[in-house]
């Protein structure tokens, strides 16, 4: 049979099928088409975006932390960069002995490389953080895939432990968590910026596509400090502290006249730049955040207050004799009996009779105000973290035996810092002076707590106590007229007072004739031999502020010839 | 009507010619940007260093320590210090 008999070329389809089949492709082809048309035109971001992320990478661009300098320009505080050196788990891969080198570059064993590389289900591990800059380029030298550094900052700290409690320190991520550091956060910190950049298989950067945000440096801070005064507080309260064999100490110097502080030294000490055997008692910024009975340096308050309310003068007489005196089941008692004594000898030896029968002249309520106006159980309105109230009870709660006791320093409890700042209202005409860390131009205004007559006759009152016939002669400094208060107390331990630990302090200002500066000490359980204030304290609130006095260049306001020290069978012993 | 389309096909090609070499232009130019940046950033954080070192050995009680120990100074006593008022304190 031929081909063209073949009855098969006869066989006819039916026209609809092909028409049929002619039009599922084409409606087959037009929802290809429409989808790619969708996919491209209307919603391209996806694809976009997926494409993108093939190569392009957002970075993050540091910023620098700001800087911090004390008063005169000198840099107490440094953001260096170091490398941060991180991986990717399942790009990083190890030829020959590259793990080796890079645990040995790293400071960690080998097993703890891998254990943190095979450990997370990120991608993105950090194997060191603060890295030094020297070595991390050894490490780059290695050139493993998938290893990869960043910049990051570290805060350096030149002056080490003698700046240590004001500037406190920063964690790893540089964000503060002490001090100035905590205090300031806001302003020191940097604003990270970003940038998107084109990356190629091993992670190199090729090329800068865009600039999405700038980084935003930290502002740099200048702080009231005096590097010079605070190094010279060090040294001194250093020595003190061992010659003592003290626990604790603390010394706080401030300037009158704006309110700064110009030095601040907590001892124990610690370096903040290697922080690695840090314990609790070397992190206590003492003078801001413990709080202690303050024993006789609280009477200038009292008797501030009696002269103000004209209960008495300086000159009226009290007998202290028998030197003691008991209300209801307490006595009060002097260290040795005085007889009579005019309001100014009761500040001058320190007197607690004569301090208690002024106190029972006074009503109980100006006094919780006295005390509560000269910034004495209430929170330091300063910028710094940790700053305590201390304790003082409602008055309504008050007993007679207590108001008594605290008219002399006991049974409330208050900061060195506050000490300091309300020594202010004697050092400038009766006001209370704010107190500020950062430097602040020109003379503060303060608020009036007592008049000036009354904070001129305590003035003349506490030069007294420091001089030749008072508590504290060695107080004293060549060329300037100081006043102040000793304080002696004994701690308390448990529910009561432990016989042979005590705390020392020193509170005073000079000089005399204007006064400039207010320096408050206080040593914690002095055990070598001597714990009175007026031999302890005393001594290095004269070298602290002789010191300072000097390298402020205050003009002398008394004769240059050496200071009179009295007899030692004369001193006057301290009443605790 | 050919010719129309042909002369905006030929414009609209110069143009895209054009965008592709301004940004090429751009990403040069920024990346320069960026290279002077990074310098910038570079001598901002030599000139850290170099103030840490200055603190570092300006530290007072390494001075203090040179001073007595090698030096052998002493500060002057204070009988032998006399102040000297400023001329703009006097007014």
């Amino acid at each position: 049979m031929k081909f063209s008999t073949s009855p098969v070329l006869d066989l006819r389809l039916p026209v609809w099928r092909s028409r049929l089949l002619m039009l599922l492709f084409l409606s087959g082809f037009g929802a290809l088409g429409a989808r790619a048309a969708y996919l491209q035109g209307w919603n391209d971001d996806f694809l976009r975006a997926k494409g993108e992320s093939r190569y392009s990478r957002v970075l993050e661009i540091t910023a620098n932390r700001g800087r911090i300098s004390d008063r005169n320009g000198e840099v107490l505080a440094i953001s260096t960069p170091v490398k941060s050196i991180w991986a990717t788990p399942d790009e990083i891969k190890f030829e020959g002995d590259s793990l080796a080198q890079l645990a040995n570059l790293l400071e960690i064993s080998r097993e703890d490389i891998e254990k943190r590389i095979q450990s997370t289900e990120k991608d993105f591990v950090y194997l060191k953080r603060q890295v030094p800059p020297e070595v991390a380029d050894r490490i780059a030298e290695l050139r493993i895939p998938g290893l990869f550094q960043s910049r990051e900052y570290r805060r350096y700290y030149p002056g080490g432990e003698v700046m240590a409690h004001v500037l406190g320190f920063t964690g790893a991520d540089d964000t503060g968590q002490e001090g100035i550091e905590l205090a300031f956060q806001e302003e020191l910190a940097g604003k990270a910026g970003a940038r998107r950049v084109i990356r190629d298989r091993r992670g190199q950067i090729v090329e800068d596509m865009e600039s999405i945000k700038p980084a935003q440096d930290g502002h740099d801070l200048m702080l009231s400090m005096d590097a010079r005064i605070q190094s010279q507080a060090f040294t001194q309260l250093s020595a003190a502290m061992e010659t003592h064999h003290a626990k604790a100490a603390a010394v706080l110097v401030l300037d009158v006249t704006t309110g700064e502080v110009l030095a601040m030294v907590n001892l124990p000490s610690y370096n903040p730049n290697n922080r690695s055997k840090l314990v609790g008692a070397q992190l206590r910024n003492r003078a801001l955040t413990d709080t202690f009975e303050p024993g006789s340096t609280m009477k200038p308050f009292t008797i501030a207050l009696a002269l103000e309310e004209g209960r008495v003068r300086p000159d009226t007489v009290i007998q202290t004799a028998p030197g003691r005196l008991t209300i209801g089941k307490a006595t009060i008692s002097d260290a040795h009996p005085l007889g009579a004594l005019s309001v100014a000898q009761i500040i001058q030896k320190s007197s607690n009779v004569g301090t208690s029968k002024i106190a029972m002249t006074l009503d109980r309520e100006d006094m919780w105000d006295m005390f509560n106006r000269s910034g004495f159980g209430i929170v330091p309105s300063i910028s710094f973290p940790g700053a305590v109230s201390g304790k003082i009870r409602p008055f309504k709660t008050w007993r007679p035996i207590e108001q008594v006791t605290m008219s002399y320093g006991y049974g409330l409890s208050v900061s060195l810092f506050q000490l300091a700042q309300g020594y202010t209202i004697f050092a400038r005409d009766g006001e209370l002076v704010p107190i500020s860390f950062v430097r602040n131009a020109g003379v503060t205004a303060g608020r009036k707590v007592i008049s000036a007559e009354t904070a001129r006759a305590v003035r003349a009152m506490l030069e007294a106590a420091a001089g030749p016939g008072g508590t504290a002669p060695r107080a004293q400094i060549m060329g300037y007229r100081v006043a102040g208060k000793t304080g002696t107390a004994h701690k308390v331990e448990g529910h009561g007072y432990a016989g042979h630990k005590y705390r020392a302090s020193f509170v005073g200002f000079a000089p005399v004739s204007n006064p400039r500066l207010v320096v408050a000490v206080t040593i914690d359980e002095p055990s070598g031999g001597k714990y009175f204030g007026g031999d302890v304290a005393a001594p290095v609130f004269s070298k602290v502020m002789e010191g300072a006095l000097r390298s402020l260049g205050v003009a002398p306001d008394a004769a240059m010839k050496p200071v009179e020290m009295p007899p030692e069978h004369e001193r006057v012993e301290e009443s605790i | 009507m050919l010719r129309l389309n042909l002369i905006l096909f030929a414009i609209l090609i110069i143009c895209s010619l054009g965008l592709v070499s301004s940004q090429h232009q751009a990403r040069k130019l920024f990346n320069s940007l960026e290279e002077e940046n990074d310098r910038a950033k570079q001598l901002e954080v030599e000139h850290g260093q170099l103030q840490l070192e200055q603190s570092t050995w300006a530290m007072h009680t390494r001075i203090e320590k040179i001073a007595t120990q090698t030096l052998r100074m002493r500060a002057p006593d204070a009988r032998h210090v006399q102040l000297v008022p400023s001329p703009q304190a006097a007014k």
